[in-house]
């Protein structure tokens, strides 16, 4: 993966679709699941989460030689919550309906792990540049997964999408689908119809960056075969 | 009494963290696969919400507000949690071997669960005096370990289901924890 013989655009694509960090690595639920009620509130998560995304990798990339591996999850976490505070000022002051409805979500950007794991992976091995693009593409990705998941979810269950009225759901949404239970169910198809679509097996072949860290290490197969 | 006995019931049940509010997914999906290592976290991650709780309150009433510095609760949080597993962690290696045995491996996940940072937050946010905030940890903590332990159930079931090629795996997961997510509904009427 960081092999370095990638291109830029390489960089940027492979998070788009191949390696989608929430349909096919399947990292950074959380988000995905809860603020996904409206394609809107999607959108406005997806591009908060890339925008702090890009600007850790960045700064993380930057400094992965001065910092020291034993303090590495400490310092992470320190570089992601002030870019997370930092979108927050934003996002008051200039867009505070959105700032509304992310709510506490918007906070708990510092623990997605989509973030912690692009640092973890990539931003600490790889140049400043090569972590930006990635930081892009990993961040479109996941704008696009949460905007899909918000347009089912928005279509179907309030008959709405992005301020349009749907003629025949309008009248009789299916409410489920806004609600919790609605969001495992459309995220569980979507990931069925990407697994359909790549024709694949259901994600294996993830690249490991060691169980410390890891959100899955406490299930995950590798391990138990580790150990 | 009463209070702490609505805020305790609602952060476990009507208000349930995983199956409500989608905090902490990733170990909901990751170690909900067999029922001694749900348990296991479960405990872990109410023992670190408590704590974790009893000293981000008075930091953020003791030391931010007076210094006008709430925007820092953010990266003060997520510090102390981070600094609390660890310490959490050695401490148990010292004193309680066992438990600590049991336990180990999901330590150190706990600073990434987004549950843990979430109720101290939600604390703050909610106002809520010393004692209500450690009861709304319990509880919260109570209901993360009650989703895991009955999901793990759940998903016991589920391996001997014959599932379509194209469902294998995280989608049927998924549609699972939504059925378990719809019996949770059943609570919403409980405190109207």
């Amino acid at each position: 993966m960081a092999d370095g013989k990638k291109t830029l655009g390489q960089e940027i694509s492979k998070g788009i679709l191949k390696e989608n960090p929430t349909l096919v690595m399947l990292l950074g639920m959380c988000p995905t699941l809860a603020v996904t009620t409206q394609a809107m509130n999607g959108i406005g998560m997806g591009l908060a989460t890339t925008f702090v995304l890009l600007g850790s990798n960045i700064v993380i990339s930057a400094l992965r030689k001065v910092i020291p591996d034993k303090v590495r999850i400490p310092a992470f976490i320190v570089i992601i919550a002030s870019f997370v505070t930092l979108i927050g000022f934003l996002l008051e002051g200039f867009l505070p309906s959105l700032y509304e409805s992310l709510g506490i979500y918007l906070t708990l950007i510092t623990v997605n792990c989509i973030i912690f794991g692009r640092a973890e992976m990539f931003a600490s091995k790889n140049g400043v540049l090569a972590s930006a693009c990635d930081a892009i593409g990993m961040g479109i990705g996941f704008t696009l997964a949460l905007f899909i998941m918000g347009s089912v979810r928005e279509v179907i269950g309030a008959g709405q999408w992005m301020g349009m009225t749907i003629p025949v759901l309008h009248d009789s949404p299916m409410l489920l689908f806004i609600m919790p239970a609605g969001g495992f169910f459309t995220l569980g198809m979507i990931i069925a119809a990407v697994n359909k679509l790549t024709k694949k097996k259901p994600p294996q072949e993830i690249e490991c960056a060691g169980c410390e860290g890891c959100p899955m290490a406490g299930g995950c197969d590798k391990k138990e075969a580790a150990e | 009494m009463k209070v702490f006995f609505v805020i305790l019931l609602s952060a476990m049940l009507t208000d349930n963290f995983v199956l409500s509010k989608f905090m902490g997914i990733c170990p909901f999906l990751g170690v909900s696969k067999k029922l001694n290592s749900a348990a296991g976290m479960g405990l872990a991650v109410t023992f670190v919400m408590i704590c974790a709780t009893m000293v981000t309150y008075p930091i953020h009433h003791g030391i931010l507000v007076p210094n006008e510095l709430e925007y820092f609760d953010t990266v003060v949080f997520i510090l102390v949690i981070a600094l609390f597993v660890q310490l959490v962690e050695t401490m148990l290696k010292k004193c309680i071997p066992s438990l600590y045995k049991s336990l180990g491996v999901y330590l150190p996940l706990i600073t990434t669960n987004c549950a843990v940072l979430g109720v101290t937050v939600l604390n703050i946010d909610n106002s809520y005096s010393f004692l209500e905030s450690i009861v709304n940890s319990l509880g919260a903590g109570l209901g993360f370990m009650l989703s895991l332990v009955i999901f793990s159930g759940v998903r016991k079931k589920m391996e001997y289901a014959d599932i379509p090629e194209t469902f294998k795996g995280v989608p049927a997961t998924l549609i699972a924890a939504s059925i378990v997510s719809v019996s949770f509904m059943g609570f919403s009427g409980l405190f109207s």
